[in-house]
């Protein structure tokens, strides 16, 4: 059965898990659902507020008073999204072993309902923030939609990583130590707090090799600048999501029934 | 619909030697193999045609849980194949899934959904899903409220509330209390009546030779016997048996001490009973009627006519409680001349496992007691009964003659009477035994 018939089969139950999660999540708490959205609020007004008002940050070739808070959150959220997915994947058959182990479900559901849950998650503080652009004037208009595809791109590169990674933890679970150190030096090896050009050349070019440069340059240069992205410049990161991604499955595939008597 | 086919099954695990081998092996897999294969099962064959019912038996670790794993997909076979036409259903882990913070029928949802099931399909049974789980209104409360016989009764209703073509049944129905397995064991006979293909794993033989037609035993991950329930059930047995025989024949070297001075026991109960009999842990045990109509077997030379348990006085009671002295009274009728006859009795509890009876054999053994044809007889034991655990129990009596060792049962019924105890909460083990005396003392001091 192909994996689409499967997923389509089970789409009962992986809304309910989507659902569950975030019940499960606020249940017991008084203000519910709004901690939904109170906390990635919080997390741009901290932003904006410390970088436009307290510490007073520009850009050069930027103008107002919330450019640098604009430029941050573009490359922020979209990395946290990314960060967000890959935890996930990473941990999904080990916190889930259980009802692997013990039920006969198709295996695919799972990282489909993490894709879901980190999705809204990320739709949720994205809407926040494109209102935030609305309430201060830097709404970058119709340009917007492009950004669409380049998350595509990055979901796919999020998954395929978190895949391999995920069922590489199963056996080491040396690698979700290991790859929390990557992502942390990653993170400072991609243009997100700081822009691409302000850094010597040699050291742009080193940055470069990152295949999440390109993809926060292109969202920085539709929210910030309003402009289309290079679109050839994310050609190699879109090669290497695609290998990633066809390695993950893979993977997943040969080692998915060894991998339930390693649980 | 219900066909099972296995062929050449077989499961192997992976035991590396170190830590390390398993990265070596992936890095470089040209080299040899770092691992040994522990196999748990091997050379499975068998096939179950469509509405047949066949129970697994074995010792633990015999691979009849990796069976049923592999048989239901949720473990992959290193060898061999598994076929199976329709939809299966598996009451392996029942509750597997439950989410505690979520109401029973928010959760009745999730695990139909695990199943394949839409909402709207769980919808449409949820009222037969309430009924049959028996939970009243904690049906809308969190699922960590509910006792674990809840859980297990609403797990139940569940996994079965659809028919399905095959049903795969582990120890899971060994959790609940008496009724409600009476209750599991009818749904899934009507399952059978309506075609349901079976496959039961089971340490209840008992339940095995009544439910299944076929057996398939397996012993050390291979097949030992399997065909008809009884022949491979009576293997089985004997085998048992015979691994435990050392320890009985010890048993019966113990010289028998005949000239005991007999106690009086009349005043010896439990110090505490006057204490616990006034609160919530009273040991109340409810006693049915004999069961006339009971299954017997035995030659006919005599019947039994009643078994009752009485107290001191002879009045037949339908209410103990444990840790009291009651007299268990089994009347029968000789239809010949009964020589050296023997009464026993045994009580089993609902898992069929003996707790413990008695016979006359030994108080007679130097009188011999002979019953002449047509009397009425009666073997009389009086005894404290012991504290029970919550559950069914039945009690199996029987008429013989001859010696402990050599004897012709007349009449034997397996299920002569009944009780259920109600309240159990101060037991541990399988019996609670009435505690003459219980102190501390300091007996030394420095």
């Amino acid at each position: 059965m192909s994996l689409v018939k499967q997923i389509w089969i089970y789409r009962g139950f992986i809304l309910g898990s989507v659902k569950r999660e975030f019940q499960s999540k606020y249940r017991n708490s008084l203000l519910g659902a709004s901690w939904m959205v109170l906390q990635p609020l919080s997390q741009i007004l901290v932003f904006t507020l410390v970088f436009s008002q307290v510490m007073r940050s520009r850009i050069p070739g930027l103008d107002g008073s919330f450019g640098y808070s604009i430029f941050l959150c573009a490359g922020l959220l979209t990395w946290g999204f990314f960060a967000d997915l890959v935890g996930r994947y990473q941990n999904m058959f080990l916190e889930n072993a259980n009802l692997i182990k013990k039920i006969n479900f198709p295996r695919i559901c799972i990282p489909v309902i993490a894709l879901f849950n980190a999705g809204i998650n990320f739709i949720i503080i994205a809407s926040l923030f494109i209102g935030f652009t609305l309430l201060v004037g830097s709404f970058p208009g119709g340009v917007l939609v492009l950004i669409i595809p380049v998350l595509l791109l990055q979901t796919t590169l999020a998954m395929g990583l978190g895949m391999t990674i995920g069922v590489l933890n199963v056996f080491f679970r040396d690698i979700g130590h290991l790859f929390a150190i990557v992502l942390q030096l990653w993170f400072w090896l991609t243009p997100i707090v700081y822009p691409l050009q302000s850094l010597p050349v040699w050291a742009q070019e080193i940055v470069n090799l990152n295949p999440m440069t390109p993809l926060i340059t292109a969202y920085q240069s539709i929210v910030v600048q309003g402009e289309p992205p290079l679109w050839t410049s994310l050609m190699p990161s879109c090669i290497f999501a695609c290998l990633f991604c066809l390695f993950g499955m893979y993977l997943f595939k040969i080692r998915a029934g060894e991998m339930i008597d390693e649980l | 619909m219900g066909e099972i086919v296995v062929t050449n099954l077989g499961k192997a695990y992976r035991q590396y030697h170190s830590r390390w081998s398993r990265l070596i092996e992936w890095v470089w897999p040209f080299g040899k193999a770092r691992h040994e294969r522990k196999w748990v099962l091997r050379d499975i064959n068998f096939r179950v045609s469509p509405g047949h019912a066949v129970g697994i038996i074995g010792t633990n670790g015999a691979g009849k849980s990796t069976l049923l794993k592999l048989i239901t997909g949720t473990t992959q076979p290193t060898q061999g194949s598994v076929k199976m036409q329709g939809r299966v259903a598996a009451l392996l882990e029942l509750g597997m899934g439950f989410h505690p913070d979520f109401t029973g029928r928010q959760n009745v949802v999730m695990a139909a959904q695990l199943l394949g099931l839409h909402e709207d399909e769980v919808n449409l049974h949820m009222a037969e899903i309430e009924s049959f789980a028996e939970i009243g209104g904690y049906i809308d409360q969190p699922v960590r409220v509910y006792s674990s016989g809840m859980q297990v009764r609403l797990a139940f209703a569940v996994a079965t509330a659809v028919r399905p073509d095959i049903l795969i049944v582990d120890e899971a129905l060994s959790v609940g209390d008496g009724y409600f397995q009476h209750k599991c064991f009818a749904r899934i006979r009507m399952f059978q009546e309506k075609g349901s293909t079976l496959l039961f794993v089971s340490h209840d033989l008992a339940v095995v030779r009544s439910l299944c037609d076929q057996a398939i035993w397996l012993d050390n991950g291979v097949i030992r016997d399997a065909g008809e329930t009884k022949t491979v059930l009576d293997g089985y047995a004997k085998a048992l048996y015979a691994k435990g025989q050392e320890v009985e024949v010890a048993a019966e070297q113990v010289p028998v001490e005949r000239d005991v001075p007999k106690v009086e026991s009349r005043q010896k109960r439990d110090c505490r009973l006057d204490f616990i009999n006034n609160t919530n842990l009273r040991n109340d045990i409810e006693i049915f009627e004999f069961k006339q109509d009971a299954a017997r077997w035995g030659d006919g030379k005599a019947k039994i006519t009643d078994t009752k348990l009485q107290d001191a006085n002879g009045t037949t009671l339908n209410w103990i409680i444990g840790g009291e002295e009651v007299v268990l009274s089994v009347e029968a009728q000789a239809n010949e001349m009964l020589e050296r006859v023997i009464v026993g009795f045994m009580v089993r509890d609902r898992l069929g496992q003996n707790l413990f009876g008695d016979n006359t054999y030994i108080t007679t053994m130097d009188v011999p007691v002979s019953i002449r044809k047509n009397s009425k007889f009666q073997g009389r034991f009086r005894f404290l009964m012991p504290i029970l655990p919550q559950g069914t129990y039945a009690v199996t009596v029987a008429i013989a003659t001859g010696t402990q060792k050599d004897h012709i049962a007349h009449d034997w019924i397996n299920e002569a009477l009944f009780f259920e105890s109600h309240n159990g909460i101060s037991v541990s083990g399988l019996v609670g035994v009435p505690m003459h005396d219980i102190t501390i003392d300091e007996f030394s001091r420095t």
